[in-house]
């Protein structure tokens, strides 16, 4: 036989007009995979779902009946998305108030907003045993900023540390493994007996609790460096300050922001547990301080003005998010 | 530079499978000034031994040596042009090979660097393109950033891994005659190792086809000199009367190759 005979007949043409054989098509096979940039781009998938509250505005009119909300939002000035939020606030306030109708000591909701009002009235008064709602969410945000600002710069430093080097990844991932699923609380006595100082000791618990999502994200995104720009660093003998800003941090910041929303999160509401134990101001004193005084509506009262200044924290750092998230890369 | 590579071997394991040497002791030497092209087929190992005169790769044994010095790691003295680009994304096409010159030429005065960047990003016509990132071009001109990013630290090697592989036709050719003129032109590149699996490409460019092959043949099957004059036109080349032959005998070795394989996949 000869090697032309052996030479499929498929082949064939290709050979003798001399355009590109079967060959030179097989790596074409890689092409639509060859954007180098797939894994830092999905932050929006690695970020659980806190988000949800506040972009929920995705699916509307998918029901039959889409006269009823469309009308609905019309007659009150509002979109779709905000009608269905009014719906849903409106429910729950109704059930709220169905529940509590018979109770004397725990406040429904007209209560709560009656003293909500009060509360903000005069946010900031200050006489030496009371103090506002205002000074209290102030005292305990800057013990988050302050524990969360600390834990921001430990956790990246160690996570970008874990992930370009491998010694330091297996020197330190044990014991984070096992630090991290005990509940700050528990540090409490230890700081509170070697600082001797309440304010502190809430200070050192933000930053134990805020520092292991951010550490963990970090590490997690600086050694998911895809192998393409490794090999660049290598080949162009990149020095420690150039791949650390080049290659490593552009990587990892997409991570890294969602490790501090995580932290921000957690730690917003860990303070309030903290404040309780720890007894002298803050929100979560306040809370504690209304329960023994039996003043639930002040209870409640503050639970809405926790769970509105956690979202703006949320919102804030999402939009950072949004902002830091590099756009898709096509080949 | 010559390079001499002295009984490399390589060898893959993966879970579960028996490992499997793809590089069965390499022998091969490559004068100063000669462009090279590796072909064969998937798993060859061809790319494996790029990597390896690279630095990128560990041989399990053997050597490579440049000048007679042993490469103990990657250096801008063999500059790499990968099939993926391999641009940073968030950096402009300048900052791309601004970054890369700087950092492998710390030695270099500010004033050549910039004289360099501006020099091979003009030279693949993207100057004007220069600020743009690599995620707002086309393809074809990012893998041109990148061919300029390895010409502009000025390394006496080149080694290009399929860099064409990931374009149309139109572009590849395009760039196929970039890369020549910028090889034998004013650059300080002398010697170019390029994997590929184009024939034609290999033939058009290369002074000399080295083709690799799975076992049960050696890793090196055999070296096909092409001895065409240069320039070389991709339209006139074809009328030269050793293009047939030569054609011929890379098609009987690859798809020889093939037709052992796919017989040994039917008899499994």
């Amino acid at each position: 036989m000869t090697p032309r005979d052996a030479t499929p007949s498929a082949v064939a043409p290709a050979v003798e007009d001399s355009s590109p054989s079967q060959m030179s098509t097989a790596p074409r096979a890689g092409a639509g995979t060859a954007a180098p940039e797939t894994s830092t781009t999905d932050i929006e998938s690695q970020a659980p779902a806190p988000t949800m509250g506040v972009e929920a505005g995705g699916q509307r009119g998918r029901a039959t009946a889409d006269w009823l909300p469309a009308l609905g939002s019309r007659l009150i000035g509002v979109s779709v998305t905000t009608f269905w939020a009014l719906v849903g606030l409106a429910v729950f306030v109704a059930l709220w108030q169905l529940a509590t109708r018979n109770s004397a000591t725990v406040p429904g909701p007209l209560d709560s907003a009656r003293t909500l009002g009060d509360l903000l009235s005069r946010p900031f008064f200050h006489t030496t045993n009371d103090k506002g709602i205002g000074l209290h969410l102030y005292i305990s945000l800057r013990r988050v900023f302050m524990g969360f600002g600390l834990a921001a710069l430990v956790g990246i430093t160690l996570g970008l540390a874990m992930g370009a080097a491998r010694p330091v990844w297996s020197a330190l991932n044990p014991l984070v493994q096992v630090l991290r699923p005990v509940s700050p609380l528990a540090w409490f006595p230890i700081w509170l007996y070697i600082i001797q100082e309440p304010s502190q000791s809430a200070i050192v618990v933000i930053f134990i609790t805020t520092l292991w999502p951010t550490l963990i994200n970090t590490a997690a995104g600086a050694v998911a460096i895809p192998r393409d720009q490794r090999n660049v660093a290598l080949v162009f003998k990149f020095r420690p300050l150039a791949y650390l800003w080049h290659v490593l941090i552009p990587n990892a910041l997409p991570s890294i922001i969602t490790g501090l929303r995580l932290s921000m999160g957690i730690g917003w509401m860990v303070i309030v547990a903290v404040e309780m134990l720890q007894g002298n101001s803050g929100v979560g004193y306040f809370v504690w301080n209304s329960y023994n005084a039996l003043e639930l509506d002040k209870v409640v009262a503050a639970i809405v003005l926790i769970g509105v200044v956690g979202l703006v924290l949320d919102t804030v750092l999402l939009r950072l998010a949004r902002w830091v998230t590099p756009e898709e890369v096509h080949g | 530079m010559s390079i001499d590579i002295n009984g490399i071997r390589k060898s893959f394991r993966r879970r579960g499978h028996a490992p499997q040497e793809v590089l069965r002791g390499v022998d091969l030497t490559i004068n100063t000034g000669e462009f090279v092209s590796f072909i064969g087929h998937s798993g060859c190992g061809k790319s494996t031994l790029l990597n390896i005169v690279g630095g990128l790769v560990k041989a399990d044994s053997g050597t490579v040596r440049i000048d007679g010095q042993p490469v103990s790691g990657p250096g801008p003295d063999r500059a790499m042009v990968f099939q993926n680009y391999s641009l940073l994304p968030w950096l402009s096409l300048r900052q791309n090979v601004r970054v890369a010159v700087q950092e492998s030429r710390p030695d270099w005065k500010r004033a050549r660097v910039d004289e360099m960047v501006e020099r091979y990003l003009t030279a693949v016509s993207l100057w004007e393109h220069r600020n743009k990132r690599p995620g707002q071009v086309s393809g074809g001109m990012a893998q041109r950033a990148a061919v300029a990013r390895a010409f502009a630290v000025a390394p006496r090697t080149l080694l290009l891994d399929e860099p064409f592989g990931a374009l149309d036709a139109l572009t590849r050719s395009r760039l196929q005659q970039q890369l020549v003129d910028l090889w034998d032109s004013e650059s300080e590149t002398e010697t170019v190792l390029m994997v590929t699996h184009g024939l034609d490409e290999a033939i058009l460019l290369a002074d000399r086809i080295v083709v690799m092959a799975n076992l049960p043949h050696p890793s090196v099957r055999t070296t096909i000199d092409v001895p065409i004059p240069r320039p070389r036109s991709r339209t006139t080349i074809m009328h030269h009367p050793v293009y047939d032959g030569i054609q011929k005998q890379l098609v009987d070795l690859l798809i020889a190759d093939n037709d052992a394989e796919l017989a040994e996949a039917a008899a499994a």
